[in-house]
């Protein structure tokens, strides 16, 4: 029905019916719905926060005691500073992955609350974006307080390093989507060993614990071409002030993987909860 | 038949074949179910060895002596790892499976019904965290033997019996508390607050005297330290005898301890 064949109609009725709700404010009401039912679980949202911290001072300062130094675009830099960076972004990473799966897969097949969404006017956009933004947010201050660890331990000396931040939500955003394009592929809580094979492998040889260098011939190929490890050596490049080309690459990469994940992540909304 | 009669049997079973007639049951299910435990229990435990043994071992270049004797860093942590994947296996059976049978799929209650007695009941789930974590550290225990990490044939054996009672010391009080408590949000807490400390500073990665003279002191209270220590003085042929006895006491103190707190939690809780 266009507006010209109905004239005389007041304004808000002339406004189409299907989505009278704009994208950020479908978006802003998933995300205040997750911050709600979130409030209770305070305790699991601080204690999260703790974990990476935890692997920083017994890995980084625990470990550090027994190997000297390690080289960063030709500085050499005690352990605690290389294993910082790699904490950083895996922390990131983990949150993301964990908000992207578990809890994905709990709302769309046992919760059916996406189901319950999508009978009001809330697109599948909508949700794909607000899941992504409320993991974003949840993500965002862990990294800001580990960086403030970091800075407080003394393991920071570049200005770069404040845009380790930014860099951090483009890790989440990245393997958010991502993850929750394959969440909606699972069929059952057995899957999730297999999000298991993946995670630990990215998170233990992603150059987290020990540089690349440990991989020869086309292993290290395969190392340097996953996302985590792009998101790790980004990390590790902004707070050790080392920028280079490759640190672009990284951002690219990232911001790609992340785009295509929202476009899967809408399709199959859309074919899983509106046919 | 003339009448039917309801026989009721009031022979009471005794601990052994109660624990045995309920062992059949956990037995049953994992013959079904044992699939989804070889990634979190076999693959996931070897991972670190790669990671953080072989692959961070070539970067660590001390002497002995700042290892507790290990030769190398992969004969050091190998020891620490599996003493905690004993932790890990034991905490994982006697949290949300214990929760399940009382308050999701109710199975305790329904086997209430039967002859068994609550005892019975915490006994065999017991009995077979017992059997996971022997199966669990023994693989372990027999896929790093060709990386020559043990010093003796003996003292690997003998670990694997230390590596139960580490596993026992925690699974028999992670039971006690998961019959305790009313729900499971408490459990989330435990694997940050209690196991992820514990298994980065009890010195699986690194010996404790890196950490300092308070935090050394702090991490030789906990029962996974006793049990990491007593593992790896075995595995690596550094046996200290008097260390060695405070170690097992330790341990099986607290196992003793938690397994009877165990059975008493339960029955309080199935009583109400």
């Amino acid at each position: 029905m266009s507006a010209a064949s109905v004239p005389a109609q007041s304004p808000a009725e002339s406004s189409p019916h299907s989505s009278p709700l704009r994208p950020w404010e479908g978006t802003g009401l998933l995300v205040l719905r997750n911050y709600v039912t979130y409030r209770r679980q305070w305790k699991l949202f601080v204690t999260g926060f703790l974990e990476p911290v935890f692997y920083l001072f017994s890995i980084g300062i625990g470990v550090g005691k027994l190997i000297h130094s390690f080289e960063v675009g030709g500085h050499t830099i005690p352990y605690a500073e290389f294993v910082a960076p790699g904490m950083l972004a895996a922390s990131a990473f983990n949150g993301a992955l964990m908000d992207s799966t578990f809890n994905v897969f709990f709302k769309l097949k046992y919760e059916k609350l996406y189901d319950q969404m999508l009978a009001t006017p809330l697109t599948t956009s909508d949700i794909a974006r607000g899941e992504i933004i409320w993991g974003q947010l949840r993500g965002a201050s862990y990294s800001v307080a580990f960086l403030l660890v970091m800075w407080a331990l003394g393991l920071v000396h570049s200005w770069w390093a404040v845009l380790a931040f930014p860099a951090t939500l483009l890790i989440g955003f990245a393997f958010s989507a991502v993850c929750m394009g394959l969440t909606t592929y699972m069929t059952s809580w057995q899957d999730f060993d297999k999000v298991l094979l993946v995670q630990l492998p990215l998170f233990l040889f992603s150059g987290t614990f020990f540089p690349v260098t440990a991989f020869h011939g086309v292993l290290r190929w395969v190392v340097e071409a996953t996302p985590l490890y792009r998101g790790v050596v980004l990390c590790r490049e902004l707070t050790t002030g080392v920028i280079t080309w490759e640190s672009g690459v990284s951002v690219v990469y990232l911001v790609a993987m992340g785009l295509l994940g929202l476009l899967v992540v809408r399709r199959r909304l859309e074919t899983l909860l509106l046919t | 038949m003339a009448t039917t009669e309801i026989v009721r049997d009031d022979r009471r079973l005794s601990p052994w074949q109660g624990t045995a007639r309920q062992f059949d049951y956990f037995w049953t299910v994992y013959r079904r179910t044992w699939k989804s435990s070889v990634i979190s229990s076999f693959v996931a435990p070897l991972l670190y060895v790669l990671a953080m043994g072989v692959l961070l071992g070539t970067f660590v270049h001390v002497s002995p002596g700042r290892l507790e004797g290990a030769t190398s860093y992969l004969a050091f942590i190998v020891p620490g790892l599996i003493a905690a994947q004993a932790m890990q296996t034991a905490v994982s059976e006697t949290t949300y499976p214990v929760m399940a049978a009382i308050k999701w799929h109710k199975s305790f209650w329904a086997q209430m019904a039967s002859p068994l007695e609550v005892r019975d009941l915490a006994n065999a789930m017991l009995v077979f965290t017992l059997f996971r974590v022997g199966s669990t550290c023994g693989v372990y225990f027999l896929v790093m033997a060709p990386f020559g990490v043990f010093a003796t044939w003996w003292g690997p054996v003998l670990a694997w019996l230390s590596t139960m009672l580490v596993g026992m010391a925690f699974g028999t009080w992670t039971f006690a508390f998961s019959a305790f408590i009313d729900g499971p949000d408490a459990f989330g807490l435990i694997y940050r607050l209690g196991l992820v400390p514990l298994f980065l500073f009890s010195g699986s990665f690194f010996p404790v005297s890196n950490l300092g003279t308070v935090l050394e002191g702090v991490a030789k209270v906990t029962p996974l330290w006793h049990g990491v220590n007593l593992t790896r003085m075995l595995c690596l042929d550094r046996v200290d005898g008097s260390t060695a006895l405070v170690n097992v006491v330790v341990l099986v103190v607290v196992l003793v301890s938690g397994w009877w707190l165990a059975i008493r939690m339960l029955e309080r809780r199935m009583a109400t």
